[in-house]
């Protein structure tokens, strides 16, 4: 039984920094508070994105996570502001507008247009830095001592243990067919795909009853208990402090 | 107080929600200290069985561990004194790190937070895999897989070790150590598997379960060098092993 790798949901979280260190919740917090104040800036103040990005790429910094992995994380959100630059700056009207070249465009549009991109880009930086600094198990004890609702963070944990199980199942599964000459170019083909689905499914609810079976011989009653401790000392203030307090300063500048 | 077997059924039936048969009247006591390997072909029924062991099927017949009746009022005890360790590590390593894993079973028995880390770091390194608290089921070899689900229920410190298939997938070495483990283990051991020179080297007992019915049940010397009985049951030791040359090796290492 061969074990395919994948990339790791939460790359670098096993490094040793200030940083890495922290409480998790304080770095949860910290993070989802940065995302918040940046979601609710009106997109003209530019000098607090600036600040937003100089508070991040400072806390990178400290991190030690590469920047190269920062940036390649950070394309998964360029299709979506592609999909808005396609559209938001031909519809719509108002505010002036200008030419580019053979195009109008609207100067309302390109606000919009500038609007997405720097959020989603402040906020994706936010979490892939909370992802790359933290464990996910920690993440998720820090989100049941931040009382989130227990059937989502244990759906959270079976998910974080299991999707890579699963895709090892569907990798096994697609190298058997393929070894069998499965080409993929003829419509009765297609139904093997079906096949294949089924088969997952079947397999998972299979493994779900046998987990659950393991499960209950040790002792489990419905209850998840946790074992974890954290204390929050200078350094989960200090990180709040600046990541809270220092964006909060300066909106309330302007 | 009178005695006890560790193990007691009796004429268990058992057939599965489709109608399947899968245990047609077991027969069997085990005592106290025994370890017991149970072997037979696929379908046999060995993996249903164990299953009767803490109560997760309920057959008809007479289940007892330790004296309790499995029933639902002695699930809780039951299930503390039975560590049931599944055949695939990816079913019995559901949390997100092995340190949870380790503690899910002294959690739920409701021991503080500092006996639970205690229980965790014991049974770590009793299996060898000490330091890996913090990683996650995923990173780790089939062979640590293997391990740290035998820890999952050391932690609960149980009377009686239940394995399923402990020695499949493993490497040589990864395998002898697990052979080593077990018998560094005091406690009462029931093995299934197909392994018969695991059964060999870790079991004084054999018993042979052949379409949901005991078909022999003896000393594991007595059952591994019959090799008609073997054959009958579809069971079959590797090339070159010879029980008689290995009893001859054991007993000399005892004398000396
Ligand atoms: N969940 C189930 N539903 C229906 N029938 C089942 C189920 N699990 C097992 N069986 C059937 O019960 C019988 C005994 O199965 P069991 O898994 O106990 O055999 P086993 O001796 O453990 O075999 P193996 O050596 O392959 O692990 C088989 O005929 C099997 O097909
Ligand atoms: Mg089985």
């Amino acid at each position: 039984m061969r074990r395919i790798q994948h990339a790791f949901l939460d790359e670098y979280s096993d490094l040793d920094s200030v940083i890495h260190k922290l409480d998790p919740r304080a770095k949860l917090i910290g993070f989802v508070a940065l995302v918040v104040l940046c979601v609710s800036t009106p997109p003209n103040l530019w000098l607090a994105f600036a600040v937003f990005l100089a508070l991040e790429m400072t806390v990178l910094f400290i991190s030690h996570v590469p920047l190269r992995h920062v940036l390649k994380r950070m394309l998964i959100v360029v299709p979506f502001i592609l999909a808005v630059a396609l559209f938001i700056p031909f519809f719509n009207k108002g505010g002036g507008s200008y030419n580019l070249g053979p195009l109008k465009v609207s100067a309302h549009g390109l606000t919009i247009l500038w609007n997405v991109t720097i959020k989603s880009m402040v906020s994706v930086f936010a979490v892939i830095l909370l992802s790359s600094t933290t464990p996910f198990p920690d993440l998720l004890h820090a989100m049941e001592k931040l009382k989130m609702p227990r059937i989502i963070t244990t759906t959270l944990s079976f998910t974080y243990r299991y999707v890579f199980v699963l895709l090892d199942e569907l990798q096994r599964m697609k190298r058997a067919r393929d070894s069998r000459g499965w080409s993929g170019k003829w419509l009765w083909q297609a139904k093997v795909i079906g096949h294949m689905i089924g088969a997952l499914f079947l397999r998972s609810y299979e493994r779900g009853e046998r987990v659950y079976a393991a499960m209950l011989s040790r002792g489990y009653d419905g209850q998840v208990q946790t074992a974890y401790t954290y204390r929050v000392g200078v350094a989960e203030i200090g990180f709040l402090a600046l990541i809270v307090l220092v964006p909060i300063a300066v909106r309330l500048s302007f | 107080m009178h005695h006890r077997p560790a193990v007691e059924i009796r004429s268990l039936l058992y057939s599965y929600p489709d109608g399947t048969l899968a245990l047609r009247g077991i027969d069997l006591v085990i005592e106290e200290g025994e370890s017991v390997g149970i072997v037979g072909p696929n379908g046999a029924g060995k993996s249903t069985l164990l299953l009767h062991l803490n109560g997760i099927l309920m057959g008809k017949g007479d289940v007892r561990v330790f004296g309790l009746p499995v029933e639902k009022k002695n699930l809780q005890e039951i299930r503390r004194r039975v560590g049931l360790v599944f055949q695939d590590p990816d079913d019995q390593l559901f949390c997100p790190t092995v340190f949870e894993d380790v503690a899910f079973g002294p959690m739920n028995m409701g021991l503080s937070k500092k006996e639970v880390s205690l229980a965790v770091s014991r049974a770590l390194r009793d299996v060898g895999v000490a330091g890996k608290e913090r990683r996650s089921a995923h990173h780790l070899s089939y062979g640590q897989k293997k391990r740290v689900s035998i820890a999952t229920v050391l932690s609960m410190r149980p009377d009686l070790l239940v394995l399923d298939e402990p020695s499949s997938n493993l490497d040589p070495k990864s395998r002898r150590e697990l052979s080593e483990l077990l018998q560094n283990m005091p406690i009462t051991k029931i093995l299934v598997t197909h392994d018969l020179p695991f059964v060999f080297e870790n079991c004084d007992r054999v018993v042979v379960l052949s379409a949901g019915r005991i078909a022999a049940d003896g000393a594991a010397f007595d059952i591994l060098s019959d090799e008609e009985l073997l054959a009958e049951y579809g069971l079959e030791l590797p090339y070159g092993f010879y029980p008689v040359q290995r009893q001859r090796s054991k007993n000399h290492d005892r004398e000396m």
